[in-house]
């Protein structure tokens, strides 16, 4: 077991590794950016170190500033959290070359699963359906226009080094495809460093489905099973929920057995997200491995009875899965809202503000995931995700009636935030009747 | 967080230090809580404080753990700038070095005078020296932190009196 680490990161994952690290008997070492100096969870670290000015590219994402904390608080690991540096195998590296742990993949599985291409190959090869498209990076846009035409449009062009809703062009039709295809490509090179681009068919009205994965050193590889994000606003998730409401048993197995065969092949090691689309004939495709854990984890948890952070330490300090898929066994449903300072009349324009009153909701199956408290100031430095309210019941219908009654008990003043937005989805009736997919929230608000 | 153990722990890591590096005297500021540990250095024409008793002093006023010792000499870290002093601050996370080799003497100490491009110390960072430099002209009051002492982004290093 670890015994002392450091966490790149800040907010809400800060604490929630904090928090896993206290129970398991870990020192936690956190870092701060001099926004974040009076962070009420810094009290809860055995150490907390200021890293840098506010500006991420001088604190959280400053790989030297960030090594130098973990050598002068001699810690054995890192915990990179979601975000930041949590995918950059350029920093993964330098923690190996400096004898730290990275608790997370090793290099080599996270840069062949970073690279989108190379990561469709990998499932190809191990017979995971994927979405029909090009074979790898198109060059040019006469490229472009032949594939499209015999793929049949709508196409989506998107970043290979890339994710979360940057690099991607949805066209349909030649006209759209010659400029979408430029801009896809100006867009990565400058969001990723990297203007190499994809294409693939672009499946109408999909769900989102992700599987949940945690793999040791030893190759054991083990699956907590689904969750659903089709909520999700410009490629942004809104709402999770744990099981995928319309997966049948068989599917459900197909599924998850798909993501373990990606994650063995690639020899991933820690928590990781296979991430697929559904089609409406329920018929699944691979898109992308997330190498990280993941903002949404507490779905999982919730429905599993497991605490993926505490499976983190645990593989990272050498021990291995002991327990087999049979053991972990799902109950219930499970719901995230996340909630960001955002005002849905304004286009969900960022709100900053000095939270004055600030009161979460409790109750059976509630569970709040948050750094916030009152007094607090979220600032324009950061993103906007101040909480997550996650919601657990027996059924679909009580998760939902729960978690619409915990929205209405939170109380974040005065700023905006997307608490109305979470309430009107769950009241909408397509959402209710599992009538869904990723345009819905677009389309409808 | 300031639990007795760990607290212990911490002390007796830093009296290995300590004796390992030949140090004579390390503060840490955490937070709200302070350690100071003072070696005893058999000199005799300065009287010194006597043996390494640990001092802890949370800000929030709770009684320190063990009994206390005044400075004799050297560095207080706790108290506001006082006339006017400029502070030099770290740029960057890292080790803090008062001499440019074990055996020199320091950059600056109390009284020297400093100019905007004069080295005051070096900050180790992953193996690597950086020089800082003191971005200002004046004399050197106040020297607040020592020889080996693990500094964060901000830390105050120095007070000078401005020219």
């Amino acid at each position: 077991m670890l015994s002392r680490i450091l966490i790149a990161n800040r907010g809400e994952i800060a604490l929630r590794i904090i928090r896993a690290c206290h129970e398991l008997g870990i020192e936690a070492v956190a870092v701060y950016s001099e926004a974040d100096k009076d962070a009420p969870y810094l009290q809860l670290a055995d150490e907390a170190i200021c890293i840098g000015p506010p500006d991420c590219a001088q604190s959280y994402l400053n790989i030297p500033r960030i090594i130098s904390a973990a050598e002068i608080a001699d810690v054995e690991a890192i915990h990179p959290g979601y975000g930041f540096l949590a995918e950059n195998a350029h920093f993964a590296q330098i923690c190996r070359d400096c004898g730290i742990t990275f608790i997370g993949p090793p290099v080599e599985a996270m840069q062949l699963l970073g690279d989108k291409i190379a990561a469709r190959k990998l499932a190809m090869k191990v017979s995971v359906p994927v979405v029909p498209g090009s074979d790898g990076a198109i060059e040019n846009d006469s490229d472009a226009l032949k594939l499209a035409n015999k793929m049949g449009y709508p196409v989506i062009i998107k970043a290979a080094a890339g994710g979360g809703g940057r690099g991607m062009r949805v066209v349909h039709n030649d006209i759209s495809l010659r400029s979408g295809f430029s801009t896809a490509r100006c867009e990565a090179e400058a969001a990723f460093g990297d203007g190499t681009v994809y294409m693939e068919k672009f499946i109408v009205e999909p769900r989102h489905v992700e599987v949940q994965v945690m793999a040791d050193n030893e190759g054991n590889a083990l699956h907590f099973y689904e969750r659903d994000c089709s909520i999700q606003r410009r490629h942004q998730k809104m709402i999770e929920e744990s099981p995928c409401p319309v997966l049948d048993r068989h599917t459900r197995e197909e599924l998850c057995e798909a993501a373990l065969r990606i994650i063995k092949e690639a020899g991933y090691v820690s928590a990781g997200t296979v991430e697929f689309l559904l089609g409406r004939d329920k018929e699944f495709y691979f898109i992308e491995v997330n190498t990280r854990i993941q903002v949404e984890h507490p779905v999982t948890e919730m429905v599993t009875g497991h605490d993926l952070i505490k499976w983190q330490l645990k593989i990272a300090g050498g021990q291995g899965i002991k327990i087999s898929q049979r053991d972990i066994k799902p109950a219930g449903v499970a719901i995230e809202c996340r909630i960001n300072a955002e005002d849905p009349q304004k286009n969900f324009a960022a709100c900053p503000g000095t939270i004055t009153r600030y009161i979460p909701p409790g109750g059976p199956g509630v569970r709040v995931d948050t750094h916030v408290c009152q007094g607090w100031t979220v600032s324009t430095n950061y993103d906007s995700m101040i909480a997550k309210l996650i919601v657990h019941q027996g059924t679909r219908t009580e998760a939902i009636t729960t978690m619409r009654r915990a929205l209405q008990e939170f109380v974040i003043e005065p700023i905006k935030t997307t608490i109305p937005a979470c309430l009107d989805i769950l009241s909408h009736n397509l959402f209710v009747k599992n009538k869904i997919d990723t345009g819905f929230v677009e389309r409808n608000f | 967080m300031a639990d007795k153990d760990t607290d212990l722990q911490r002390i007796k890591r830093l009296i290995k230090i300590m004796k390992e590096n030949e140090l004579v005297e390390i503060e840490i500021k955490r937070g709200d809580s302070q350690i100071c540990l003072k070696r005893f250095q058999p000199q005799p024409a300065v009287s010194q404080s006597v043996a390494a008793i640990p001092v802890i002093r949370p800000e929030s006023g709770v009684a320190p753990a063990g009994p206390r010792t005044e400075d004799a000499a050297g560095a207080s870290g706790a108290a506001a700038p006082v006339e006017n002093l400029a502070e030099i601050k770290s740029p960057i996370v890292g080790t803090f070095y008062a001499t440019p080799s074990p055996d020199s003497k320091p950059y600056v100490e109390v009284g020297s005078g400093v100019e905007p491009q004069t080295v005051v110390c070096i900050i180790e960072a992953m193996k690597v020296m950086n020089e800082i430099k003191a971005e200002m002209s004046g004399t050197v009051a106040e020297v607040l932190v020592s020889n080996g002492q693990a500094v964060e982004y901000g830390q105050v290093l120095f007070r000078v009196r401005p020219d």
